[in-house]
């Protein structure tokens, strides 16, 4: 099984590779979740829900049931 | 005369256009380092050189012009009406320049409209500490527009951008972006059937729906003789567009934007490591609270005994300069109890602004969204909905017009919904008399104030009520939606001293404007009220007391008997004797009873309420809580505020839904009646309930 945001550890980066569902809320895209991008694990909340991320310079936090949505290939 | 020229100021939630607004304006409207404190358009008048005017709008921010819920919609609307009024002859794209990104989304979205487009890119004071530089007049070019660097905080630029403004017509009106390659066919035919109207203009129209329920629209029929696309379809091309004008964006900043990383000072992973902490997050949040609980308790304590006895005296002394006569008591018995009522709590009302104001301005309150999402949720709210419910123990009107950047209607309405239970600053006025009068003033182990406890206590009984009554809501209501979350997690910022101020003058003044109109009315109608009744037991109270006394009495006792006589045969006294079945099982007496009906239209009308009654045919000069403090129950005797009936009026004044506003705003929120019925109905029904269920045990 492919790796998602939702598998990152906490400092951890990954690039992201495609959405595995059309539902992604685009607003996510417009906030510079896109494929190729780069994406860090900056910090999750109890139960790992939400997950606070950092995306090519810009800050957003999100559910963990949309980070399971994107999925990345792990850099390092 | 010119026309003025039309100006909007659009640009991503949070990159300070309300800023720049105030700086253009001189007006004062609400910033603040959050996402989303902006609900509403708002208009301001600029002064340009050489005599010309702006008319300046301030719109709600917003990531795209692909709405996804109701302030973003706002722009959306505007934007696609070219009949609106407000409609701009130029739009300003504010964007800060640590996310010019992002921010640049927007600006290609609103150039392509057609409509001429300045960039203004704001903080450029912060430029430096994060290592970046960028090449402007590069930049110009390819995005064909103008450019003001501006910093909203420094005051810089904003005269360059007022240029600009005025200069608009030189803005090239050419798209930058061609959204139609990404279905080129489907594009084709679309300028076909409607050859008059700019493509991209159309394709909003049309995928607007899909985002956002349906919307009046008269200026555009999209049905006639075109067939559109699939939901599922358009959303994907809505993806595609977003992927190409991210390449576009790409190519440009690779050309303009460049970011020294050594430069860049990292204040905001340090403090996250510890503010968002899974364990140390939780305890800092909470031990802020009870700071801010302790501070309002603590600090507020010495101008309010200032004022409360500068009411008393101002009382007695209009008495003695005034000459004596129905004009002067209606101002020394009526209305001026009735507005110390209010003015005393000024002190405690503004800690609370400036605490919430600092949270807000500091970048802090994204960080309490992140750390209560999940258990928000299990209650069927968004950790969104903790921005409303902090904002509430202000005041529920701007909390409930806060909820507005919840994506999901379900989570919206029922934050709308359990709003009005939080501490609100109307509640305080009751809560502190009460607490003052039936809560020992001493300290639990040796550092905590029990008043301040039992104060932080009826906050957090206002929360659990929010949340508890949010469940139940959660598994009542069956409204459909899917839930998504995103949230921008702002760079932590100093709080700036002005922005801070300039909220808690305003709020605090709209506070005391808005309740002591409210309070002055109430307060003269019952001062009328009282000092008048039908029955001649009123008019020869005098004689009934010498009658049943004789000449026991001191003249002091002796007016006391008449002025009591009186009050009770006033007309007031006989509403009072009509209601009072229905409050005594709560422990209360008419008196009470006439304050809480009063404060059906506010709640802060309590305090003045009972101030005015008690003052009526009073001479001492005597602060409100001594009044309070002397009143005795007349059937079970024993002071009236005592221990059962003081936590019976807690509980009351923490349940019911006492306040016309918060019942108008939430009907035009949610656009019916249904709602705020349904708040009123349940809301009073669970505060008679707890009231009377405590004063029965505890008496
Ligand atoms: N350093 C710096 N901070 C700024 C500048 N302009 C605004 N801010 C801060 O940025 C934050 C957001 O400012 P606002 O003016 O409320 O932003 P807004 O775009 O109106 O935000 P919303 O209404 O929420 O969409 C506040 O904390 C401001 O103090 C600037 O030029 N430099
Ligand atoms: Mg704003």
């Amino acid at each position: 099984m492919s790796q998602t945001i939702a598998s990152l550890k906490k400092g951890q980066k990954g690039i992201i590779k495609q959405f595995s569902h059309d539902d992604i809320p685009l607003k996510l895209l417009e906030m510079g979740c896109l494929p190729g991008n780069e994406v860090e694990l900056v910090q999750t909340a109890p139960f790992r829900d939400p997950m606070y991320l950092n995306i090519n310079g810009s800050h957003l936090a999100i559910r963990k049931e949309t980070a399971l949505l994107i999925e990345i290939e792990v850099v390092e | 005369m010119p026309k003025q020229i039309n100006v909007a100021l659009i640009g991503n939630p949070n990159t300070g256009k309300t800023s720049v607004f105030n700086h253009l304006t001189g007006l004062n409207q609400q910033v603040g380092n959050y996402p989303g404190i902006t609900v509403e358009k708002k208009e301001g008048i600029c002064k340009l050189p050489r005599g010309l005017k702006a008319h300046i709008l301030d719109l709600p921010g917003t990531y795209s012009l692909n709405a996804s819920s109701l302030d973003e919609n706002i722009v959306i609307e505007l934007l696609l009406n070219k009949n609106d009024k407000d409609y701009p002859d130029v739009a300003v794209v504010v964007s800060d320049v640590e996310n010019l990104k992002r921010n640049l989304l927007l600006f290609t979205q609103i150039k392509d409209l057609g409509i001429p487009t300045i960039l203004a890119i704001n903080m450029a004071d912060r430029m430096d500490r994060k290592g970046i530089s960028l090449d402007i007049a590069r930049m110009e070019e390819r995005l064909k527009t103008k450019i003001a660097l501006v910093s909203a905080r420094k005051k810089t630029g904003i005269e360059e951008l007022k240029e600009l403004i005025i200069n608009h017509r030189q803005i090239s009106t050419e798209p930058c972006v061609n959204a139609s390659t990404i279905a080129p066919d489907y594009f084709d035919s679309l300028r076909k059937a409607f050859p008059n109207q700019s493509l991209y203009k159309l394709w909003l129209v049309i995928t607007h729906d899909v985002n956002f329920g349906s919307l009046n629209r008269n200026n555009l029929d999209k049905t006639s003789g075109f067939k559109t696309k699939e939901k599922t379809d358009l959303k994907r091309l809505q993806q595609k567009e977003t992927i190409v004008r991210y390449q576009f964006i790409n190519g440009i900043l690779k050309e303009t934007f460049t970011k020294d990383i050594s430069a860049a000072t990292d204040l905001r992973s340090k403090l996250d490591r510890v503010l968002t902490h899974q364990v140390w997050g939780y305890f800092i949040f909470f031990g802020i609270l009870l700071l801010i609980f302790q501070a309002i308790y603590d600090w507020s304590s010495y101008p309010m005994d200032l004022i409360d006895s500068t009411f008393a005296f101002l009382g007695e002394w209009s008495k003695e300069i005034l000459p004596s006569g129905m004009f002067t008591s209606l101002i020394s018995e009526g209305i001026i109890p009735g507005l110390g009522g209010i003015v005393i709590f000024i002190p405690q009302i503004a800690f609370l602004f400036l605490f919430i104001s600092l949270l807000e301005e500091s970048g802090y309150m994204s960080r309490v969204v992140f750390l209560m999402d999940r258990i928000m949720r299990r209650f069927g709210l968004s950790g969104k909905s903790v921005v409303p419910l902090v904002s509430g123990t202000a005041c529920a009107i701007p909390a409930v017009m806060a909820t507005r950047n919840i994506e999901d209607w379900k989570e919206r309405l029922i934050t709308i919904l359990v709003v009005p239970f939080t501490t609100c600053s109307a509640r305080l006025p009751v809560y502190l008399i009460i607490i003052a009068l039936v809560i020992p003033d001493e300290r639990f182990l040796g550092i905590f104030n029990l008043q301040g406890i039992t104060l932080m206590l009826l906050y957090m009984l206002g929360f659990g009520m929010s949340v508890f009554s949010a469940w139940i809501l959660n598994k009542i209501l069956k409204i459909k939606s899917k839930t998504y979350f995103v949230i921008e997690m702002p760079d932590y910022k100093l709080p700036l001293f002005k922005n801070v101020a300039i909220n808690v003058v305003e709020k605090t003044k709209s506070f005391v404007f808005g309740a002591g109109k409210i309070i002055l009315a109430i307060s003269i109608i019952l001062w009328v009220l009282a000092s008048y009744g039908p029955t001649e037991k009123f008019d020869n109270a005098e004689k009934i007391v010498s009658e049943q006394y004789g000449e026991s009495l001191t003249p002091e006792e002796f007016h006391n008997h008449v002025a009591s006589i009186k009050l009770e045969n006033s007309y007031i006294g006989m509403m009072g004797k009509g209601i009072e079945p229905i409050v005594r099982p709560l422990g209360y007496d008419w008196k009470i009873g006439i304050a809480i009906v009063s404060s059906f239209a506010a709640r802060e009308v309590f305090v003045g309420t009972l101030a005015t009654i008690y003052s009526v045919g009073s001479d001492e000069e005597k602060t409100i809580k001594d009044r309070m403090a002397a009143e005795t129950n007349p059937i079970l005797g024993g002071p009236l505020f005592n221990f059962a009936s003081g936590i019976s009026l807690l509980l009351f004044y923490a349940f019911a839904m006492q306040c016309m506003s918060t019942l108008a705003i939430v009907k035009r929120e949610t656009n019916s009646w249904k709602w705020p019925a349904l708040q009123l109905v349940l809301m009073s029904g669970i505060a008679y309930i707890a009231a009377f269920a405590a004063f029965q045990i505890l008496k």
